[in-house]
């Protein structure tokens, strides 16, 4: 599904990945978990293609096809879904007609008609559903003064919306209280197939409970340093990153 | 005779004074009589010009070319008002007053009286039946001694809108008012409009200026609403001229206790476009509300002069002011507010918020806020900027196209102000329109017979 070959990125001038190789098939719950700074985030938006993020070396393909050479929105259109670490306030732009904007782009993608008003308020209806989402919420303006659990919450309602084949949920937990958390990590559960793939970046094992990866990866300075199983995550919450860093 | 004029200023004094036979006559009286002093003013004044810190962005003498023809009769159009308007608000079923070129047109009669007093029509024909109540209002609140062009209208007006609503009558139906402008030659337009509301009345009141023939206009027109004791009106402009126009707007409007007066004025296309507002809180506990949006590209150019005149204790008013400039678009907004030595508790807020979308195109922004009393709250703040970037990464996230991505934000930023329109069916229609004008749908709008409002 996703085949990343010695990713090498840059921010004004200073590489952020030194070299990042990872290669995920359908169906695979992968965790990355590492210490602050060390490029998830970046990884991430390389991933959906932020245009700040220079791509010095590697490859990657999406499903067959070169992602890199995707504008962002067709990386979205492919199946790729990103839900943001911090995800941004749009005032004026209403949840409703950026979610049927976005919906409709997609399905023009696929050569679909656009849903009607009715299918379309149905659909996010069902959808708010799994993700227990306020209705109240989805009549405001996409996020503008969405409390930082509710901002994570509308992600995966985005994610729902959307059915991506591969979600890369940076964060997601964080920020959630444990309501929250069991109700995201559910949906997350819910929208789960045998054949879309997940990334998941967590500074916590607590998320993993719920999310069961099949590998966990430990990226530091832009290097994928350490893969395990899910054990690793739980040496992580014992150990902490102190034995990785010191190249133990 | 008079000697050969020199000057644009010349020219139309002494045009005033070879028609002055022709004006009075196809006008009425309480407007002829305040005639006089609106030239005397106009010569001393003459046009806005470059030392004129209010017109700074603006230059004026140079607009009033004199290649426009003026006419000081209505011009017998064969017009069928159901073959050129037809509206497209169905949910917006409105009083209708139409004007052609500055004199309003019968549709059936000049001056409608509604069952519960309610009146409007022509401004000359309510003159002539009511001179007592035209006279009491007309050219009570404006500044002829102040701005040369105000003064011109004064000399020239003979026409326009009439709207009297007696007291305590709230009037459902929203009253519609369609300027609409149609010649073969280029032509210069000067009308006047008085609102007046008793006490304890409300109203809606949509305006709507559109041009139905290519042909470049100037208008200058000045509109007075005089708002009595806990009366509420509730204004809403839409400027939506084709670009090869030009336009001097002038509102006054002056609020007695307990009054609400709104105003928005959306600004789609016109060429150049003055809007002055000038509100003056004359009493206690007034709530003013001043709202405007202009979506302009190209050459357009669209300029904003609000003064908001706090004379008296606990009012409020809150303005906000956006622009959205493409292309080599300029536009320019000077916001003043004035809080009097007695207009104590006063609350005054302000906002201008403008988005760039090119290098090239500028907004001159200036608020000004002048503060004489101690226990007030005011605050004002503007912006300019672009879109977001971030925001818009976001949408393209999602699958977005960017131009899709632009344009939701664009209209986003728009509906900030749309959104303010309290008639559901209007503002949905105007939600609309926006986005069809940021879409680049709207353009030529002189061809389109009336779909747009
Ligand atoms: N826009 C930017 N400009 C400059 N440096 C940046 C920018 N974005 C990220 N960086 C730098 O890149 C490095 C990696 O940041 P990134 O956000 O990818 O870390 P992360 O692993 O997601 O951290 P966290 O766990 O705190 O979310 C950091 O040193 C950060 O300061
Ligand atoms: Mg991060």
């Amino acid at each position: 599904m996703l085949s990343i070959k010695n990713l090498h990125a840059n921010i004004n001038g200073k590489e952020i990945l030194k070299g990042i190789n990872l290669e995920i098939k359908p169906g695979e719950v992968h965790a990355i978990m590492g210490p602050n700074g060390s490029g998830k985030s970046t990884l991430s938006a390389v991933l959906a293609g932020r245009e700040i993020f220079e791509v010095t070396q590697g490859e990657v393909t999406f499903n067959g096809k070169n992602l890199l050479e995707l504008s962002p929105e067709d990386r979205s259109r492919e199946g790729l879904f990103l839900s943001f670490q911090y995800p941004i306030e749009i005032p004026g732009v209403s949840m409703v007609n950026f979610m049927k904007t976005a919906v409709n782009e997609h399905r023009k993608y696929k050569g679909l008609e656009p849903l009607s008003a009715s299918d379309f308020l149905k659909l996010m209806r069902e959808r708010k559903e799994l993700v227990e989402i306020d209705s109240a919420l989805t009549n405001r303006a996409v996020n503008e003064g969405f409390s930082g659990g509710e901002k994570k919450k509308n992600e995966i309602f985005q994610m729902a919306m959307l059915e991506p084949k591969l979600a890369i949920l940076d964060e997601t937990d964080s920020g959630l209280d444990i309501d929250a958390l069991r109700i995201v990590a559910n949906g997350v559960n819910k929208l789960k197939t045998p054949e879309n793939s997940s990334i998941v970046i967590t500074h916590y094992q607590r998320l993993l409970d719920y999310i069961v990866p099949d590998f966990v990866h430990i990226l530091y300075q832009g290097r994928i340093v350490k893969t395990g199983t899910k054990e690793l995550a739980l040496e992580l919450e014992d150990k902490g990153y102190d034995w990785i860093k010191n190249g133990e | 005779m008079n000697p050969i004029p020199t000057t644009q200023k010349e020219e139309l004094i002494s045009l005033y004074l070879n028609n002055l036979d022709l004006i009075t006559e196809n006008s009425a009286e309480v407007l002829n009589h305040a005639r006089q002093e609106g030239i005397e003013n106009f010569k001393l004044l003459g046009f806005p010009g470059p030392k004129s810190e209010k017109y700074k962005y603006t230059k004026v003498e140079p607009l009033f070319r004199s290649d426009y023809e003026k006419y000081f009769s209505p011009r017998k159009i064969a017009f069928k008002v159901d073959d050129i308007f037809r509206c497209d608000i169905p949910a917006l079923d409105t009083h209708l007053a139409l004007t052609l070129n500055g004199f309003y047109l019968s549709n059936p009669t000049m001056l409608h009286e509604l069952p519960n007093g309610v009146v409007f029509g022509s401004l000359a024909e309510a003159a002539k039946k009511y001179p007592k109540l035209v006279a009491d209002h007309y050219n009570t609140i404006v500044a002829n001694d102040d701005d040369g062009l105000v003064a011109l209208n004064t000399a020239f007006a003979q026409d326009g809108v009439f709207i009297y609503l007696p007291k305590g009558v709230v009037l459902e139906k929203p009253i519609q008012i369609i300027n609409l402008l149609m010649s073969d030659e280029n032509q210069m337009v000067q009308y006047r409009n008085l609102i007046i509301a008793e006490e304890r009345s409300q109203a809606n009141i949509v305006i709507c200026d559109h041009t139905l023939s290519p042909a470049e206009f100037l208008t200058n027109v000045v509109t007075e609403v005089v708002t009595k004791a806990a009366s509420n009106v509730d204004v809403v402009v839409m400027q939506n001229q084709h670009n090869q126009t030009t336009q001097f707007s002038h509102l006054f409007a002056k609020q007695e206790r307990d009054s609400v007066f709104s105003s928005n004025t959306i600004s789609l296309h016109g060429g150049i476009i003055r809007n002055n507002i000038h509100v003056l809180l004359n009493d206690t506990n007034c709530e003013n509300h001043t709202y405007g949006l202009a979506l302009i590209d190209r050459n357009q150019h669209v300029d904003t002069h609000s003064f908001i005149d706090h004379a008296m204790p606990n009012c409020v008013s809150n303005e906000l002011y956006k622009a959205l400039l493409d292309d080599q678009a300029t536009g320019a907004f000077n916001g003043r507010i004035l809080v009097r030595k007695d207009a104590q508790k006063t609350e005054a807020y302000q906002s201008n918020n403008n988005l760039l979308l090119t290098a090239d195109a500028r907004m001159y922004t200036k608020p000004q806020l002048e503060i004489y009393a101690d226990d007030v709250k005011c605050s004002h703040g503007a912006t300019i900027g672009q879109l977001d970037q971030e925001a818009r990464f976001y949408m393209q996230a999602r699958g977005i196209s960017e131009r899709e991505a632009r344009l939701l934000l664009m209209f986003g930023f728009a509906h900030d102000v749309v959104g303010k329109i309290k008639i559901e069916p209007l503002r949905e229609r105007i939600d609309e329109l926006v986005n069809k004008r940021l879409r680049g749908e709207l353009s030529r709008c002189h061809s389109c017979p009336m779909h747009c409002c």
